[in-house]
């Protein structure tokens, strides 16, 4: 076991872990912010999307050790009260099914949208190729990126 | 998760008012099957406290109103779309209503969800439960304001007095209608649906905004004070017994509470009782995962440990040489002379279908929280069927099954695995041995090669059209794992000659429903080989069809388990289907249009696929335009749309990738990376639905738009290309062409 002190949404967390533990289990188990969901283990699926430094990075793939250093962001840190662009767009557009897979789509489209405010169905397709919907809500998906765009960019307009 | 027809709840329900602590309105509305005993009797002792299981409608003196959903929430929207329907009829703004989780307690009804049966069977019983207490609060006000009945009207929360324009709120009124007598059933009055200003209309899922912020709502999610975590491995060759394990080993490892086997033999079979394996159990989830790699078990392999895939294509194509009558031939259906409508075809073809087993692969893998604490148990679970788990639980922990409390969760994903529970016996049973809530997780391997599989099946078909370019005579010869073709099965009942043999391949392969059973490749053998002679005829493959499909209305089921067949409303979908896709347009080579159609789940659905197949061989569905008929009401428009989307998507990624191998008698694949799922960039871009309204039930969407869009796409593979393609998946085959 090993004390590391975590930057997640803005606040230091400790926690005593074995190194080797994924990021993944640390929010789930020992800091209850369950989020960030599992779903393969391998960097498969992509349910387990979170920001390490502000790029997308796979809470199962990456060691607690290896994030000590970098500004961890979940999908509860992400506007912290839904009001992100792509959560509005989500609930609006009713994207969800079951929605396990969500919290990891909004973070890889976060992500996306972050880079390049307004994508394209093809920017959209390869930024999301790497997250799995079971339920197959991909059609909105799409849909909902566009839509977020549209609000991040009506609330720059509205700020400008 | 069968297609039977259910008969209507409603009749055998009734419904009970009580007075709640604080002043509140409980209507609690009960269900019995037809044919069963009483069930969901109220707790009398209990309806008058503050805890009040028996209730769908609960409004408070604030004039809040709280539905709850007795089903499970599997991603098909259940928890939104029935409480709509109790508010459209209560006459309170949506914006209002607060929708829970109903406890799992006998008093709600059936609470299962399988089938696609929720909104059939539920949706008079929750017009009824809104009706009812729109009909006592109407009544409250008419008697505060000494005026008839007739004069008030509710919506918006509120009864109106239509002559003066008074009104009350639901909230004034509770204390009133709380005394009222409940009236009797029959003289409830349901809305005139030509006024539904809720139903139809595009409500997003009540749990939405808890989604996209990751709160606790999946079963993997829960917690409890005190709990540990444990892992289950299972011999990955089915029917097999531990023999032994270092288990001395992995309990000396960091983070290991404690490591033992489980074999006993409990009530249910390998399927759906307690699988023998070995548990670890450990402070963390990683904690387990890591010592799980450490473990090494001796295993008995069971009763058939060389079975491969390769070795069932062999037996099955061997016995479809079989004449009707050789052992392990059944005959399921014979009409007319089939033998003399082969002699005397214009063209008769033969073809082999084939597909694999494959998994139901949710994303949230099986999990389970049990807390089994003395002669009591309590349980947390992602489960389609909390009754069916409460027994098993119960059985295997030797407890009364009111010992054992089931709590539903939202699931990450159902798709009909979840209606088995056999991850709930595991951790019930370590549970049992330690006393302490355990948290039991599944990893992807686990779900892979543990499931409830789809099963694959060999279809040999023999099919002959007459000189008339007319269906005449259909053989066809089911090779299965377990479950046969029905006697009714479509094209029975519309062919004149027609032949069905049905043979079982030995097997130890655990399986169960997984999304439209059966229909989900019975679809795409049949109307892929309703094509084939569509083609042999030289005729248009919707006239074709639209002919087999004949000019009787309704087909009456065969026996005592037939299902009737409407082929109105089905003939009704295919022309309105090759209408709005704009079927016989001129296509280039490359690409090409394909038709699907099936009636399964109570629901009458025709797709048209459009693709383009370069000459190098890769697939895009460019366009899929789906004609549905589920009867006279769409209760959510998003839900619905959402479901027929997913069940396309879903149905084609079944088609397109998905394959289990099975060698030496268990599963090769271990995780996504080898069992490929369909990604963003391969979802067709165009998906367009249309609901026909008509003069039926509403029924069920989870299911039924799904079988029809393999056949629609291979269909289409085949006008753009001229390749026949009749083995799933789909990626077998090189679709290039020059």
């Amino acid at each position: 076991m090993s004390k590391f002190t975590l930057q997640i949404n803005g606040k230091a967390r400790e926690v005593d872990v074995a190194p080797d533990t994924p990021l993944l289990w640390v929010l789930r188990d020992t800091l209850g912010l369950v989020g960030t969901k599992f779903g393969c283990g391998i960097g498969q699926c992509g349910a387990c999307v979170i920001h390490l430094d502000d790029s997308p990075a796979r809470g199962c793939l990456t060691p607690v050790s290896a994030a000590a250093s970098s500004k961890i962001t979940t999908i509860e840190g992400l506007s912290g009260d839904g009001s992100h662009p792509l959560q509005k767009a989500w609930c609006e557009l009713d994207v969800s099914q079951c929605g396990y897979c969500q919290p990891g789509q909004i973070m890889s489209a976060a992500a996306l949208l972050a880079g390049n405010p307004s994508p394209s169905d093809a920017d959209i397709d390869d930024a999301m190729a790497g997250n799995l919907c079971r339920c197959a809500t991909y059609h909105r998906i799409r849909a909902a990126i566009h839509r977020a765009a549209d609000i991040a960019a009506a609330g720059k307009e509205a700020r400008a | 998760m069968n297609s039977v027809l259910q008969a209507p709840l409603d009749r055998r329900s009734f419904v009970k008012l009580a007075a709640m602590a604080g002043g509140g309105l409980i209507l609690g509305y009960y269900a019995r099957p037809a044919g069963a005993a009483e069930i969901g009797k109220p707790d009398e002792e209990k309806v008058d406290g503050v805890f009040i299981p028996n209730a769908f409608v609960r409004i408070a003196p604030d004039g809040s109103v709280t539905v709850y959903s007795a089903r499970p929430e599997i991603g098909q929207g259940i928890k939104t779309s029935l409480p709509m329907v109790v508010a459209e009829e209560l006459g309170v703004d949506w914006k209002d209503v607060t929708v829970i989780t109903a406890p799992v307690n006998g008093s709600f009804g059936n609470q299962s969800a399988g089938g696609s049966t929720s909104t059939p069977q539920s949706y008079t019983l929750m017009r009824k439960a809104g009706a009812t207490a729109r009909t006592m609060l109407t009544e409250a006000a008419a008697q505060t304001w000494g005026v008839p009945v007739s004069e008030c009207v509710a919506g918006g929360g509120r009864i109106r007095h239509t002559p003066t324009g008074r009104t009350l709120s639901f909230g004034d009124l509770v204390a009133k209608a709380s005394a009222l007598p409940v009236p009797a059933e029959d003289a409830v009055v349901l809305k005139d649906p030509k006024d539904f200003t809720l139903l139809g209309s595009r409500v997003g899922g009540v749990d939405n905004p808890r989604i996209v912020t990751g709160q606790p709502l999946f079963g993997i999610d829960q917690a409890r004070p005190g709990m540990v975590y444990a892992v289950y491995q299972k011999c990955p060759v089915w029917g097999a017994h531990p023999l032994g394990a270092n288990l001395d080993e992995v309990k000396a490892l960091p983070g290991v509470v404690d490591a033992f086997i489980l074999d006993r033999t409990v009530p249910g079979d390998r399927v759906t009782g307690l699988v023998p394996g070995v548990a670890i159990v450990a402070d963390s989830t990683w904690s387990a995962f890591s010592a799980r790699k450490q473990l090494k078990v001796q295993w008995g392999e069971g009763r058939l440990p060389d079975s491969s895939w390769d070795d069932f294509s062999s037996q099955a194509k061997a016995i479809s040489a079989a004449a009707p009558g050789a052992p392990n031939v059944t005959e399921v259906r014979r009409d007319g002379d089939v033998d003399q409508a082969f002699l005397g075809a214009a063209k008769v073809v033969e073809a082999e279908y084939s597909y694999p087993f494959i998994s139901h692969a949710n994303l949230e893998p099986q999990n389970c929280l049990a807390h089994v604490h003395g002669d009591r148990a309590e349980i947390w679970a992602p489960t389609q069927s909390p009754e069916g788990l409460r027994k098993l639980v119960a059985s295997v922990l030797g407890f009364a099954p009111e010992n054992v409390e089931v709590n539903m969760t939202r699931i990450g994903g159902g798709f009909g695995r979840r209606l088995d529970s056999d991850f709930a016996a595991e951790a019930a049973a370590i549970s049992q041995r330690l006393q302490v809530p355990v948290k039991l997780t599944w990893d992807r391997t686990d779900d892979l090669q543990h499931d409830h599989f789809r099963p694959g099946g060999f279809h040999f078909m023999r099919g002959a059209v007459d000189s008339a370019g007319k269906l005449s005579a259909w053989r066809s010869h089911h090779v299965h794992f377990g479950a046969a073709l029905g006697a009714d099965e479509f094209p029975a009942r519309f062919v004149p000659n027609y032949l069905l043999l049905a043979s079982k391949l030995d097997n130890e392969i655990p399986q169960g429903p997984w999304r439209a059973p059966g229909s989900n490749t019975f679809a795409w053998t049949i109307c892929c080989f309703l094509d084939e002679l569509a083609h042999a005829a030289g005729r248009d493959p919707v006239e074709f069809n639209i002919d087999v499909l004949g000019d009787k209305d309704l087909l009456p089921g065969t026996g005592p388990r037939g299902r009737p067949y409407n082929a109105a409303r089905m003939r009704n979908v295919v022309r309105q289907v090759a209408e709005l896709s704009g079927w016989g347009k001129a296509m280039p080579r490359g690409r090409g249009m394909g038709l699907g159609y099936f009636f399964s789940h109570q629901g009458y659905i025709a797709e048209v696929a459009e693709v383009t197949v370069s000459p190098s061989g890769s697939l895009k569905v460019d366009r899929v335009v789906a004609a549905v008929d589920v009867g006279s009401q769409i209760v959510n428009l998003s839900g619905a749309e959402n479901q027929v989307q997913g069940s396309i998507i879903d149905g084609l990624n079944a088609a397109w990738r998905q394959e289990l191998d099975i060698q030496k008698g268990r599963i090769v694949q271990s995780n996504f990376h080898d069992y490929t799922m369909l990604r963003i960039p391969d979802a067709p871009r165009d998906i367009e639905i249309h609901f026909l309204k008509t003069d039926y039930p509403p029924t069920g969407l989870g299911e039924p738009a799904l079988p029809p869009l393999a056949p629609a796409v291979f269909n289409a593979i085949f006008a753009a290309t001229g390749k026949r393609v009749r083995q799933l998946p789909l990626s077998r085959t090189s679709l290039s062409w020059s």
